[in-house]
C-alpha cells in the first residue's frame, strides 16, 4: 500500500473535567492532594486512511467517534499519538503551520441548522473559505466558482444571495457540501452528514457525495452511528467501542462475517426492513462511564464470552486471517475460541 | 367494531396569513391488541394525527372535521375534563425523548405514583405497589430501591423504560408511541422494540406506532399507513407494503433505503427528487405528482382517492394509477 492519506498512530485523546483548582483538591488518608478528573474519549486508536477510499467509523454515542475525528482535523489536540498527513505529522503544527493543510482537509457536520451561519447568504458562506485560503482570486474568479460548485451540488446557483433559513433541511447540506468542496479539498471528514435527514433525502445526500468522489477522487472519513448507510458508502469500517476500536474489516467481510461480540451484537441490532424477525443479541448492562474505564478489555463487562484473561489484559488489534486482512482486538477471537 | 376508529379527520392551524391543513382527510381503525405503524418523513403530519386522537392539539390548532371513536365515544366532542379520564388512562402517550417527558426534579416514584393517583382513589402505598409491578414488567432491575431516584440517575435506555412503565400504569388500552426509539442507539432501540412487542402480547394492548423509520415498523407492526404532506398514501399489512409497495412514494421510500433498495451499477441509491413540500404550498391535484416519476395530467387536477386495489385485503392506496399497467 502506498502512504494512507491519512495516518493515525495510537492516538489517546482524554478531556479533564475536574474544574478549578479548588474543585481539584481532595483530602485523602490525611493529605491533601491534587486529582484530576479525566473523560478518556480515545485510548489509543490507530488508524489508516488510504488515498480514495471511505473509511467509516460506526460506534454508539459516546464511543469517541467525533472526538477521533475532530482531533483528525485539528479540532483539539491530541492527550498523546500522532496524526500524519501524507507522512507528515500535524498535531504539533501552529494555527499558520497547518495553514496549508486546511485546503486540503475539510469538514461536513451534522446538522445543516446549526452549522451554517444564519446572517450569513450562500454567496458569502461560500466565498470565505475561497477569499481566505487564495488571497489573489479575482472577484470574477469566486463568482465562477460559486456558480460551478453550487451546480455541483444540486444548488440553484440563482439562489446565491438567498440566506439559510430559505432552504430545506437536504438543501442546507447541500451548501455545507458546497462550503467543503469549495477549495477543492482532497480529504472530507464527514461527522454524521445524513443523521438529521429524511430518508428521501439521505439517499440523494449520499448520491451527491459518492458523486463527489468520483468526480474528485476524494477520501473521505465517515463518521456514523448508522450501519445501513456504512453497508452502502463505506470501504471498509471500523467499529469504535469506548475509546477502542474492536474491528476494522474491509465493509463486505464484516458484514457477512463479523468477528468481535461487540459487532456482533451492534449489526443484530439493526432493523430490518423485509420483516425477517431476527434474534437482537441482548448486551448485559449499560455502556461504562468513559472516566473510569473497565480494566482489560473493555467490553469485557457486557461481553457473554469474557473470561478471565478479557478482565486483566487489554487486547490488541490483530490480523484474524491472512486472506482479509481483517483486524479484531478480541482475546477470544485470537485464542480460537469464538 | 374496531377500538379507535378515526374518520375523515381533518386539522387546521390558523396562522396569519391562512389556514395551515396539517391533516387533511384522514381515516383510519386500530382493533384491540393491534400494532399499528404511521411512517413518514417529518411534516407528513404522523405525530399531530397522535396528538388529534387524545386531543392534544392545542391553539392556534384545532380539529375542524372529522370523527373520532374510542370504545363507543366521541373523543373529538369530549370536554376536557372528560377527556383526562381518557388521555394517560385509557390511551397513554410515550414520546421522542425520555429525558423531556420525565420530570428532572422529582423522583420516579413520585412522578408515578401522581400518575396513578390522578386516576385512581388509591392510597400512596398501594399506587407505589404498583409501580413497582410495573418497573419489573419493562425489566428494571431492583425496582423498589429505583424508585428513590431521579431521572438524572439513569442512562438514556433506561429512562425510555421508565416512561413505558408510567404509560402501563394505568392498564392503557391503546399506547400511541410516538418516535420512542428515535434518541436511542441502535442497541438500546432493539432492546426497546423488543420490549413494546412482549408487552402487546402480554399485556392486552394495542399500539399505534409513529416513526420514521421503516425497519422498526417492519420488526414491530403488523399493519401500517404512510402519511405524505398531511394525507395518508398508503395502508397495508406491514408485510405486504414492505414486499410490495403500491404507491408510488413509498416505493420511493423503501427504494431509497441504504442496503435495502435495489442500486444502479455505480452503486447510487434510488432517490425521489425534491422534498416533501410545505404544508402551505401544497401542490393541487394528488399532493405527491411534483416528485412522482408516473405523473400524468390526471394527477394535476385530480386528488386521488384512498381507494381499496381489487383483489387485495386490507390495501388502500391514493394513487390514480396504482396496480395499473402505467405504474409496471
Amino acid at each position: 500500500m502506498s502512504t494512507p492519506i491519512v495516518k493515525i498512530e495510537n492516538l489517546y485523546k482524554y478531556f479533564d473535567i475536574s474544574g478549578g483548582f479548588l474543585e481539584k483538591l481532595q483530602i485523602r488518608s490525611g493529605k491533601i492532594s491534587l486529582h484530576t478528573t479525566e473523560v478518556k474519549a480515545v485510548n489509543g486508536v490507530s488508524l489508516e486512511v488510504a488515498s480514495g477510499e471511505t473509511l467509516a467509523v460506526v460506534g454508539e454515542s459516546g464511543c469517541g467517534k467525533s472526538t477521533l475525528a475532530r482531533t483528525v482535523m485539528g479540532l483539539y489536540p491530541p492527550t498523546s499519538g500522532k496524526v500524519l498527513y501524507r507522512g507528515e505529522r500535524i498535531d504539533t503544527l501552529s494555527a499558520r503551520q497547518m495553514l496549508p493543510y486546511r485546503q486540503r482537509m475539510q469538514m461536513i457536520f451534522q446538522d445543516p441548522y446549526a452549522s451554517l451561519n444564519p446572517r450569513k447568504s450562500v454567496r458569502s458562506t461560500l466565498e470565505e473559505p475561497l477569499r481566505f485560503h487564495r488571497k489573489k482570486i479575482s472577484s470574477k474568479e469566486v463568482d465562477e466558482r460559486l456558480a460551478e460548485v453550487m451546480e455541483q451540488v444540486g444548488v440553484n446557483p440563482a439562489w446565491r444571495d438567498r440566506f439559510p433559513h430559505e432552504f430545506s433541511g437536504g438543501q442546507r447540506q447541500r451548501i455545507a457540501i458546497a462550503r467543503a468542496l469549495v477549495i477543492d479539498p482532497e480529504f472530507i471528514v464527514a461527522d454524521e452528514p445524513v443523521s438529521a435527514l429524511d430518508v428521501s433525502i439521505q439517499a440523494q445526500i449520499l448520491n451527491l457525495m459518492m458523486d463527489a468522489q468520483d468526480e474528485r477522487g476524494l477520501t473521505y472519513l465517515f463518521i456514523t452511528h448508522d450501519l445501513s448507510v456504512v453497508r452502502h458508502v463505506a470501504s471498509r469500517v471500523a467499529v469504535m467501542y469506548l475509546g477502542t476500536l474492536c474491528e476494522l474489516s474491509v465493509t463486505r467481510e464484516l458484514y457477512e462475517t463479523p468477528r468481535h461480540p461487540y459487532t456482533q451484537a451492534l449489526l443484530s441490532a439493526i432493523p430490518r426492513v423485509d420483516g425477517k424477525k431476527q434474534n437482537h443479541i441482548k448486551l448485559p448492562g449499560e455502556i461504562p462511564t468513559p472516566i473510569d474505564l473497565p480494566s482489560g478489555c473493555v467490553f469485557h463487562g457486557r461481553c457473554i464470552h469474557a473470561d478471565e484473561r478479557c478482565k486483566r489484559e487489554s487486547p490488541q488489534l490483530l490480523k484474524v486471517s491472512d486472506s482479509s486482512g481483517s483486524l479484531v482486538a478480541c482475546h477470544g477471537v485470537a485464542e480460537g475460541r469464538l | 367494531m374496531s377500538l379507535l376508529e378515526v374518520n375523515n379527520l381533518e386539522v387546521i392551524f390558523a396562522l396569519r396569513h391562512g389556514d395551515l391543513v396539517a391533516l387533511n382527510d384522514v381515516s383510519f381503525t386500530l382493533d384491540k391488541r393491534e400494532r399499528l405503524g404511521v411512517v413518514g418523513e417529518s411534516g407528513a403530519g404522523k405525530s399531530v394525527t397522535g396528538f388529534a386522537v387524545i386531543n392534544l392539539i392545542s391553539k392556534p390548532g384545532r380539529i375542524s372535521k372529522g370523527t373520532i371513536l374510542f370504545d363507543g365515544k366521541r373523543l373529538d366532542r369530549l370536554s376536557e375534563r372528560e377527556m383526562r379520564h381518557i388521555r394517560g388512562n385509557r390511551i397513554a402517550m410515550i414520546f421522542q425523548d425520555p429525558m423531556m417527558t420525565l420530570n428532572p426534579v422529582l423522583t420516579i416514584g413520585t412522578q408515578m405514583v401522581e400518575t396513578l393517583r390522578a386516576h385512581r382513589k388509591i392510597s400512596k402505598k398501594d399506587a407505589a405497589k404498583i409501580a413497582i409491578a410495573k418497573l419489573e414488567l419493562v425489566h428494571i432491575p431492583s425496582p423498589e430501591r429505583r424508585l428513590a431516584q431521579y431521572p438524572h440517575e439513569f442512562s438514556g435506555g433506561m429512562r425510555q423504560r421508565i416512561v413505558i412503565a408510567i404509560a402501563l400504569l394505568t392498564d392503557p388500552a391503546i399506547i400511541i408511541a410516538d418516535e420512542p426509539t428515535t434518541a436511542l442507539d441502535v442497541t438500546i432501540q432493539a432492546e426497546i422494540m423488543d420490549l413494546l412487542l412482549e408487552l402487546c402480547n402480554t399485556q392486552d394492548m394495542g399500539l399505534m406506532l409513529i416513526t420514521h423509520d421503516l425497519g422498526v415498523v417492519a420488526e414491530v407492526t403488523e399493519r401500517v399507513m404512510v402519511m405524505y404532506a398531511g394525507k395518508v398514501i398508503e395502508v397495508a399489512k406491514t408485510s405486504d407494503l414492505v414486499a410490495s409497495p403500491m404507491h408510488p412514494y413509498t416505493k420511493g421510500l423503501i427504494n431509497a433505503l441504504p442496503g435495502h433498495g435495489e442500486c444502479d451499477e455505480e452503486n447510487r441509491l434510488q432517490q425521489i427528487p425534491g422534498s416533501m413540500p410545505n404544508l402551505t404550498e401544497i401542490a393541487p391535484g394528488c399532493s405527491f405528482h411534483p416528485r412522482c416519476e408516473f405523473c400524468q395530467d390526471i394527477c394535476t387536477r385530480e386528488v386521488p382517492e384512498l381507494r381499496s386495489l381489487a383483489g387485495m385485503d386490507e390495501r388502500k392506496v391514493s394513487c390514480h394509477f396504482a396496480g395499473t399497467e402505467q405504474m409496471q
